[in-house]
């Protein structure tokens, strides 16, 4: 995977936590995620389509994802709520919009989030794609995006529209 | 002044309420997709519209596209995470007023809904 695109991903978690939330984000080592590891409780999941093709995950254990989700909403939230899940989703957006705009590529889309919560849940890439997890450090606690994309092979390659 | 906010996200939706509302907007209506936002906007006659681009059903720029084709003057606004310049330029084409990149303050957004009500010689 080409590491500008990692770069792309640190800059705009660090862009997103610093607007919404007035939080800075610390970053860890990058590494290869292992297959079948776990994530944390709450993931919220992007798919990416075009000439590009992969899965982007923001992954929290659920007390740092209530402490961001309350910064973000200014309120307090059961993390079983469809509110929760929907703020959740919106920051994965985000996060994934600022990194997808620097990758110059007119052709890459991204889909409406998905989330899910609870623990010991297992969010796999797609066969023969590497995922790439970037630790993050906050003041709400530990964030981990997890970047899996591959350059998509032509009878694969579906362009989405911007949905 | 009525103001119709077209976003999934009820999270963002209730971020753009706030800052509206803090600029003494009151009168606000909600839309959760481009579908939903083309059969409020007769009853409602919104004066700005503030879109999202990523939702699913119709996506925003769907929305401007079929929205300008019988109202050539409200002002839109569209507030979304596709920053690339292409996108930006595709929307302005469909027509809106101007762009706003999540994430964004409170303090851009006002500046831009002014600006945009400014340019577009709407009453705030």
């Amino acid at each position: 995977m080409d590491p500008t695109y990692i770069s792309a991903f640190v800059t705009s978690i660090q862009n997103v936590f610093s607007t919404m939330f007035q939080l800075p984000v610390e970053i860890g080592e990058p590494s290869i995620k292992t297959d079948r590891a776990m994530t944390h409780d709450v993931s919220g999941i992007i798919g990416v389509s075009g000439s590009m093709v992969g899965t982007i995950v923001l992954s929290m254990p659920s007390e740092t994802a209530s402490s961001v989700v309350s910064l973000f909403t200014g309120m307090e939230m059961e993390t079983d709520s469809a509110d929760f899940a929907d703020a959740v989703g919106e920051i994965v957006n985000m996060i994934s919009g600022g990194a997808k705009a620097s990758f110059q590529r007119k052709d890459v889309s991204i889909s409406c989030p998905s989330v899910v919560i609870g623990s010991g849940h297992i969010v796999s890439s797609q066969s023969g794609t590497p995922c790439v997890l970037i630790p993050c450090t906050t003041d709400c606690g530990e964030v981990v995006i997890e970047v899996s994309l591959r350059e998509a092979v032509e009878e694969s390659s579906t362009v989405s529209t911007a949905a | 002044m009525r103001i119709l906010l077209i976003d999934d996200s009820k999270t963002m939706r209730n971020i753009q309420k706030s800052i509206l509302k803090q600029l003494g907007y009151t009168e606000i209506e909600e839309a959760c997709d481009g579908q939903d936002a083309l059969s409020k906007v007769g009853a409602f006659k919104p004066d700005l519209c503030l879109v999202d681009w990523n939702m699913p059903v119709m996506d925003g720029l769907t929305f401007v596209k079929n929205f300008r084709q019988s109202d050539k003057t409200t002002p839109l606004i569209m507030v979304t995470t596709e920053a690339e310049k292409s996108r930006v330029i595709d929307a302005i084409k469909a027509g809106v007023n101007n762009y706003v990149v999540k994430p964004f303050t409170p303090d851009l957004l006002s500046e831009r809904i002014t600006e945009t009500l400014a340019k577009c010689g709407v009453a705030g």
